[in-house]
């Protein structure tokens, strides 16, 4: 099975992610959303403007991944999380701490950027402890 | 409009069946359910065929023509794909072509074959129901999902592993005696705890387990069933279904599940009835977290009641309502595309009273399915009654 390699709007997202200029997307009711997008999915309203991501995003929940698919072989265990950056709530591996439920916490600040798989080197949305409540 | 009745059910062994074909399994199940409904296959008008991750495990698109050779028939058939709800959403468009006058008979069901796989890419396979570009890629497995939801609900509401262990215990009791389930034995609640990480705070035994399988059901009209002598004495009352954003981080509440929310009132007032009329429920217990979500949407819990229910005993076999006497998803086994069939078949049987576990829920009236895709994204659910 294989996933494509290329991913218009995407791509060009993580790009930005990477180079700390991360964004969503966020209609004129203020809805937020991630590319590639034509249309805001909450209202269907189609003037859809970047705008950056917050410093640091909530930690919303969490776990710690033990089983994971052969693109995660060598990355098991990890933490994975949803913080919420604003506009819009990421998911991604949140590195830098123990993969253990109890060192981590729901409100946890952390900041968004790029890494690497550890398994095959592929891009992955990751998480850094940004320190804070 | 026609009322709809169920006239015949079937179901492989849910199980760990490798060398078996899918053409194999669905012909099983289909073959049971001809037999049961007492149906000439002649009569079948339309196949209505769920399944999830055949193109992966098979190397076999264009499935629906495949099974309908396989079962003997010969008509229009289609496949339906709505991850873990596939024969959900099969049944259901069965249910509205015969309320509609288009058929009068129309075979729905599933097929899933997942064992011949390694896990890994069992694990790998399940994933691609959720947002590839936000989830799978970020590292969201199946269980890891839910386990983010279990965590967001013990944040939102409280409760802890302990409470998912009953739920676990429970279903492996019930499944004890029912000959399709793939895990006939029971669990304790401190082997439950015990049992290795998956995805904290989801253990071994908060999963269901990867399984062959197939289901099939023969849906009828009731003039079909009346002018034919076929004995049908189950109906389905109710069908609604519901969608929601398909990445878990873009959903309003990571801890509730509006999809199967709006899935269970449109299927309530379909039917004309109410949680409180709800005696029997299989809820769709992908991992034991799921079945808690699954009580509150159905409303036979209040949201951050659900965790409680099994461990008090209120959906235990013997409790109020009891839910999952088939086993469930969690010990009875998953075979993704078959599982949505695979409920409405044992709560067909469990109210025609001929199920191993019938004696539980003697006096019976309504029961409700609850069949989830993904994390949710999608949730089907039916009413059944007993009509006669």
């Amino acid at each position: 099975m294989s996933a494509p390699t290329s991913n218009a709007g995407h791509d060009e997202w993580l790009d930005a992610l990477a180079d700390g200029d991360g964004y969503a997307l966020v209609c004129p009711d203020g809805h937020g959303s991630l590319p590639p997008r034509r249309v805001c999915p909450e209202c269907g309203a189609t003037a859809l403007a970047e705008e950056p991501l917050a410093e640091t995003g909530r930690v919303e929940t969490y776990n710690v991944v033990h089983v994971a698919g052969p693109q995660f072989a060598d990355d098991v265990p990890y933490v994975n999380a949803v913080a919420d950056f604003g506009p819009v709530r990421l998911a991604g591996v949140l590195r830098g701490v123990e993969p253990a439920l109890d060192a981590v916490s729901v409100g946890d600040r952390v900041a968004a950027g790029v890494e690497e798989r550890a398994t095959d080197g592929e891009r992955l949305v990751a998480f850094r402890p940004a320190g804070g409540e | 409009m026609t009322d709809v009745r169920v006239a015949g059910v079937g179901l492989t062994h849910f199980g760990s069946h490798p060398e078996r074909t899918g053409r194999d399994l669905f012909a099983t199940a289909a073959l049971r359910a001809f037999e049961d409904a007492g149906v000439p296959r002649g009569d079948v008008e339309e196949l209505n065929y769920g399944n999830f991750m055949g193109a992966l495990a098979e190397h076999q698109g264009h499935q629906a023509p495949l099974m309908a050779e396989a079962a003997g028939v010969n008509c229009p058939a289609t496949r339906y794909e709505e991850a873990c709800a596939s024969a959900g959403v099969a049944v259901r468009e069965a249910v509205r072509t015969v309320r509609a006058g288009e058929a009068d008979v129309v075979v729905a069901g599933g097929m899933e074959r997942m064992t011949n796989l390694p896990t890994d890419e069992v694990t790998e396979g399940l994933a691609i129901a959720a947002d590839d570009l936000f989830e799978v890629r970020a590292g969201v497995t199946f269980p890891g999902a839910y386990a983010l939801m279990a965590k967001a609900y013990f944040d939102a509401y409280g409760g802890e592993r302990r409470d998912l262990a009953h739920v676990a215990a429970k279903n492996h009791a019930n499944a004890v005696p029912n000959e399709y389930a793939q895990y006939r034995q029971e669990v304790s609640v401190e082997e439950a705890l015990d049992a290795p990480p998956v995805a904290e705070p989801l253990h071994l035994y908060d999963a269901c387990p990867i399984t062959d399988g197939a289901s099939a059901l023969v849906i009828v009209s009731e003039e079909y069933a009346a002018e034919h002598d076929v004995d049908a004495p189950v109906a389905v009352t109710g069908t609604g279904q519901g969608t929601d954003r398909m990445a878990l981080a873009d959903r309003e509440h990571l801890a509730r599940t509006p999809a199967a929310d709006d899935a269970a009132d449109t299927a309530y007032a379909d039917a004309g009835v109410g949680p409180d009329d709800v005696d029997v429920a299989e809820v769709h217990d992908c991992f034991t977290i799921a079945e808690v979500f699954a009580l509150e949407s159905l409303e036979i819990a209040d949201p951050g009641e659900g965790i409680s229910a099994a461990r008090d005993g209120v959906t235990t076999a013997d409790g109020d309502t009891p839910v999952n006497l088939s086993g469930g998803l969690k010990a009875k086994g998953h075979p993704v595309g078959a599982t949505g069939g695979s409920q409405i078949a044992e709560l067909t049987r469990l109210l025609r009273g001929d199920h191993p576990n019938s004696d539980h829920v003697a006096d019976a009236e309504v029961g409700v399915a609850h069949n989830a895709g993904g994390t949710v994204a999608s949730a089907v659910v039916h009413v059944l009654e007993v009509a006669e």
